[in-house]
């Protein structure tokens, strides 16, 4: 079946809906709107007020209503209408929700949705790539999908966990992106990162959006002769440090991609580890591409300028190759 | 979490069934009465002694708020306490033993070390542990009150909060989606006219929290927070509005922090004449006057109650005392659910 992205996630979220009467959906203008990508088109009329919850525009109540009726045994997808409000929920995800099992033996199963990323000149509160800030809170797991394959399997198993799941969807995918996926019910672990192309000479370890410059960049490196590997980390955390590793073992060159800021980005850590348990096997420095250390800008030069792309990468998987 | 070792749980004397009200005062008493004591000897003898690890929160001449409230729930209601709220928790079952293991760090302790003092809770219970963040607990309690409307059930939430929480956007944004969604919540305000060392005039420029309930469209009340019986009322007119399905329902509990904020703050910001003016309205002070007055108990009876109480208490701190501290094995365990 050739879906879309977006309707990747919908049919997850969807049939999840059917499969298990505790899982429900609530947000801002998921309801009668349908969401503002059209997400849960149809969901309203479907499950019904009672499943498919309007809030008021109040994303720590959207946060704290999850992990109450997630406590209680429920299974609430939660939609931050996009990723760079979730700074108003912020203490609810990462006081409440992460340490719960820790401090007192209470599971959270919740998901909280959060549209993310840029590209689509939407400026510095609707585009941000904030992963690491959930990346470093121990008690959250942290996924990102790239394909329309591991949208729906990683929603599916987000749902199904019982610990709290923040589920970053890359709004530039959304439409953009087509790919066969199996028809009916089929999840992607929380937690395995993918190889996503078989490559020799350089390895790129990325997600997101940026697997799909990774590929643009493998084309063109393709064509001169030089292989490259791309491993779509997926699950940000935990990170799945054992394939990235053998990546790495395999073809001696790094090169980390992010659309994120770099300081302080999920790349730091990818390289971090690399430099601790596979320096042995390295012919060259592990690389960095991601955006500057700056806000998200809105005229399209300024954002293009911002955003990592494959010119940008290929510079930096050039020289590299020739270290 | 811990299996704590069966032991007779301090309980007030089964129903005589002749007069319900003295039946009621007598169990006001035994909750007042235990979590003074239980906070007593945590705060005045084992901080002191260096026992206790961390901060102290007690939640003295403010007891009748949790007893009043707590004794009409039900069972299978879900309770949200803040960390002057302890009688919740021994209303609820739990053991002091587990307490003061608690605030020991012990692996007897409800948390088994993993957090300390009123950062306590347990499902099963129905008792959901705070956070520091005060006032986060709003919006979750509203959860919890969808999860028991989505299911159909009779049952209700109570949430607990302080004068200081009300300042938060949580407690804003907990009451209004609840407010909005005609949720099953009672929300207990326990006024004690301080957060820290900051006075009321400094937290909010109206003169009552249970003003801000039409604004939300909910009904409020305020009610004196040192008469267990007045909050016990209250919290039965509330309780009945939100179980009937008209939404949440505030009580603003009119009391006093007969304390610093923690042990460790002499709460010399406070003006003496209030402690002393405050000290005359002590709930367990009136309750036992009642009791005496509407000759439901004499003084024999009310000290033997003190007394027995006052023994398990013992038994209790000893049990606390001989749990384990955690071992540092268990540092990693249970960030995520075991695989």
């Amino acid at each position: 079946m050739l879906v879309t992205y977006l309707e990747a996630i919908r049919q997850g979220i969807w049939e999840e809906m059917e499969r298990d009467p505790d899982v429900f959906l609530l947000g801002e203008d998921v309801g009668v709107y349908g969401g503002p990508f059209k997400i849960s088109k149809g969901m309203l009329e479907h499950f019904g007020a009672r499943r498919v919850i309007d809030t008021p525009l109040a994303e720590a109540a959207i946060a704290g209503a999850a992990i109450g009726a997630a406590l209680m045994g429920l299974r609430p997808i939660a939609e931050i209408q996009y990723a760079d409000f979730l700074s108003c929920a912020f203490d609810q995800i990462v006081n409440f929700a992460a340490k719960c099992r820790y401090r007192w033996g209470a599971a959270v199963p919740m998901v909280v949705r959060a549209p993310c990323g840029g590209g689509v000149h939407a400026g510095p509160f609707h585009s941000q790539c904030n992963e690491a800030w959930f990346v470093h809170t121990p008690g959250l797991k942290v996924v990102m999908p790239a394909t329309p394959h591991d949208a729906k399997g990683l929603i599916k198993a987000s749902i199904r966990d019982n610990d709290p799941v923040i589920y970053f969807e890359h709004k530039a995918l959304y439409r953009r992106i087509k790919q066969e996926i199996p028809e009916g019910d089929y999840t992607v672990p929380i937690g395995p990162a993918a190889v996503v192309r078989e490559g020799r000479d350089l390895s790129i370890i990325t997600y997101g959006a940026m697997v799909w410059v990774a590929q643009e960049v493998a084309d063109t490196l393709d064509q001169e002769g030089v292989s490259v590997e791309i491993v779509d980390v997926r699950t940000l955390l935990p990170l799945d440090e054992a394939t990235i590793l053998a990546s790495v073992r395999k073809t001696s060159r790094v090169l980390v991609l992010h659309e994120a800021t770099l300081t302080g980005g999920v790349g730091g850590e990818i390289a971090a580890r690399i430099a601790e348990k596979a320096f042995d096997c390295l012919d060259a420095p592990v690389v960095r591409v991601a955006a500057p250390d700056t806000p998200v800008p809105f005229s399209p030069p300024l954002e293009e300028a911002f955003l990592p792309n494959a010119a940008k990468v290929l510079e930096k998987a050039r020289w590299l190759l020739a270290y | 979490m811990a299996a704590v070792k069966t032991a007779p749980l301090p309980a007030p004397p089964e129903t005589t069934g002749t007069d319900p009200e003295a039946d009621l005062a007598w169990r006001f008493l035994h909750y007042m009465f235990l979590m003074r004591e239980v906070e007593d000897r945590i705060e005045r003898k084992l901080y002191r002694q260096g026992k206790i690890v961390g901060g102290v929160y007690s939640g003295r001449g403010q007891e009748a708020i949790p007893v009043g409230v707590g004794l009409t729930a039900e069972p299978e209601d879900v309770l949200f306490p803040s960390h002057r709220d302890l009688a919740l928790y021994f209303i609820r079952g739990v053991h002091p033993r587990e307490v003061f293991a608690q605030y020991m760090g012990r692996v007897g302790g409800l948390t088994r070390g993993k957090d300390g003092n009123m950062h306590m809770g347990d499902m099963k219970r129905r008792l959901v542990a705070i956070i520091s963040s005060i006032g986060a607990s709003l919006p979750v309690a509203a959860g919890a009150a969808l999860a028991l409307k989505y299911r159909g059930s009779r049952n209700i939430a109570y949430v607990f909060f302080g004068d200081g929480a009300t300042s938060r956007g949580d407690f804003h944004e907990g009451i209004n989606f609840a407010a909005v969604q005609k949720l099953p919540l009672v929300l207990v305000c326990n006024n004690n006219q301080y957060a820290y060392s900051t006075p009321l005039e400094l937290q909010m420029a109206c003169a009552n929290v249970a003003d801000r309930g039409p604004g939300y469209g909910i009904p409020a009340e305020i009610v004196d927070g040192n008469d267990a019986f007045a909050v016990y009322h209250a919290a039965r007119r509330a309780a009945e509005h939100a179980r009937r399905g008209l939404g949440p329902y505030l009580i603003e509990c009119k009391t006093f922090r007969m304390s610093g904020h923690s042990a460790h703050d002499a709460a010399e910001y406070v003006p003496k004449h209030l402690f002393e003016e405050w000290a005359a309205k002590d709930p367990i002070l009136r309750m036992e006057s009642l009791m005496l007055e509407r000759g439901w108990a004499d003084r024999r009876d009310l000290d033997a109650l003190y007394a027995s109480l006052r023994q398990q208490i013992d038994e209790a701190i000893e049990w606390a005392e001989n749990s384990p501290y955690p071992d540092p094995s268990e540092l990693t365990a249970n960030v995520y659910e075991a695989s």
